[in-house]
Formats: C-alpha cells, sequence, structure tokens
C-alpha cells in the first residue's frame, strides 16, 4: 500500500464522513462547518490529482464564498432547534432505504463495468497548468465563457431583487 | 506524482463520487430544513465535479476542468438566488421548513 493510495483514503474518509455529519447534525451551524470541513478535503483531492488551480479556485469559492454565504443566511434567520420538526418516521426510512438502493445499484453497475476501463497510459504532456487552461478557456470556450459572466450578473441582480424588503404603501 | 491514477485507480474516484452523490440524494430526501437540502445539492455539484476532474486527468485533457469551471460558476449564481429566495421564504411564512410550502396543492 504506497503513500498515495493511504493519503487517498484518510481523504476519502474525511468526506464522505463529514458529508453524513452534514446531514445528521441538528444545528445548521454545525451542518455548514463540516460542509466546509468537506470542501476542503474535495480540494485536497484536487490537489493530488495534480490541478492545483482548480484546487485554490474550489477553496476560494465554495469555503470562501458560498459557505460564507450560508452562514450568514442561517443567522438572518434566527432557527432555534426546538421548532426544527422531523419528517414522518415512514418517509425516513423510505429515504434509507432509497439512498441504500441507490448507493447498491450504482457500485454494482461500475463493478461490472471495470473491464472497459483500459490501463492509465502517462504521456507526459502538460495539461492543467494556468497556462494551458486559460489558452483552452480563451479560445474554444469564449463564447460560454462570456455567457458565465452574463448569468453571474442577472444572479446578482435577482438576489439583490429578492432579499429587498417590498415597500407596498398597505 | 505523474502515474497518481496508476496508484488509486479510477475506479476509487468513480465509488467515492458515486457515494457521495448518493449521500446527497440522501440529504435531500430526508431533512425538511430548506437549508440543509442547499447543502445536500452542493455535495452533488461536488461529487460531479469531482468525477469531471478524475476523468480529466485520466484522458489527459482540460477540457473536463474547464467544465468544473463552468459548473462552479452556476453553483454560486444558484446559491445566491437560492439564498435570496429562502430568506424570503422566512420573512414571509416564519419558517423555512419545506413541507409548509404546499400552496400549490390543490
Amino acid at each position: 500500500m504506497s503513500t498515495i493510495l493511504i493519503i487517498f483514503c484518510v481523504l476519502a474518509a474525511i468526506t464522505l464522513s463529514t458529508a453524513f455529519l452534514t446531514i445528521f447534525s441538528r444545528n445548521p451551524i454545525h451542518s455548514a462547518l463540516y460542509l466546509v470541513i468537506c470542501f476542503f478535503s474535495i480540494a485536497g483531492h484536487y490537489l493530488l490529482l495534480n490541478s492545483q488551480f482548480l484546487a485554490i479556485m474550489h477553496l476560494i469559492v465554495y469555503s470562501g464564498a458560498i459557505m460564507i454565504l450560508f452562514l450568514f443566511t442561517i443567522m438572518l434567520m434566527n432557527l432555534n432547534k426546538e421548532n426544527e420538526v422531523h419528517k414522518p418516521r415512514i418517509t425516513r426510512l423510505g429515504a434509507i432505504v432509497s439512498f441504500c438502493l441507490i448507493c447498491i445499484v450504482l457500485i454494482l453497475v461500475f463493478i461490472n463495468s471495470k473491464p472497459i476501463i483500459g490501463e492509465y497510459v502517462h504521456t507526459g504532456e502538460d495539461y492543467q497548468s494556468i497556462k494551458v487552461l486559460g489558452h483552452v478557456l480563451l479560445n474554444e470556450y469564449m463564447v460560454p465563457f462570456e455567457f458565465a459572466s452574463i448569468l453571474l450578473l442577472v444572479a446578482m441582480i435577482g438576489a439583490v431583487l429578492l432579499s429587498k424588503k417590498e415597500k407596498t404603501g398597505k | 506524482m505523474n502515474n497518481i491514477l496508476n496508484e488509486i485507480g479510477i475506479e476509487n474516484y468513480i465509488f467515492l463520487s458515486t457515494i457521495l452523490f448518493c449521500i446527497g440524494i440522501f440529504g435531500v430526501l430526508y431533512r425538511r430544513n430548506a437549508i440543509i437540502v442547499f447543502m445536500s445539492i452542493e455535495i452533488m455539484l461536488n461529487a460531479v465535479n469531482l468525477l469531471f476532474v478524475a476523468f480529466s486527468t485520466y484522458h489527459q485533457d482540460a477540457q473536463g476542468q474547464i467544465f468544473v469551471f463552468f459548473s462552479m460558476a452556476v453553483a454560486a449564481a444558484e446559491v445566491a438566488v437560492g439564498l435570496a429566495i429562502l430568506v424570503s421564504i422566512f420573512r414571509n411564512l416564519g419558517s423555512i421548513d419545506i413541507n409548509n410550502l404546499k400552496n400549490l396543492k390543490g
């Protein structure tokens, strides 16, 4: 068992356990903090796959922006633990059963498709440095890149409009 | 670091992101708090992103990572608008229990 495999197993264990804790913890703030740890370990996976720029972007966007947004919303809402109602037992049982079924079916499908996966060959070509990524992004994917900026602008305007208090005079 | 997929194997990444995606589905089905449902959606998006990056390394192609950038932009926009909607729901109803949102039910 090599060192890289051990690192992968530890990171995977952290990812899965914090994802479960995100769902199961009662307090939404604890959920958000567990989700931050989950995102950090996913960034660790990206680093393990040698894509540094993506790991940094993931940290900035997810742990920096999205989780801060989540935490501020949770603070705005003043959620109490007492008035949190759980779903009825039959619904929760159905959720657990469907989770197990989906998991088993998908994993069995992927195990049986294993012979199709070929051997990994490394050619030594540079494909994930910032230079190459910028070339591909601004040459082949120029139009989707501009559309992403329009999407972000529209989302910003929409968020401001939605969260503004209505000033109707009634 | 060049032969990372030789040591780990692409199938381990497939299993990891499958389980992560299933955890996201489970969270959407299990909880009633709308914020936790949003977090589960983020977990699902991240599982798919992880698989994109793993296959980008597998095929040694940058396009998988470019796609992850676009999906990050979409996720950020989705979270901003969704949380604004949640805040206005909380202002109107006083809770974010998704079982209270059945005005369209006949």
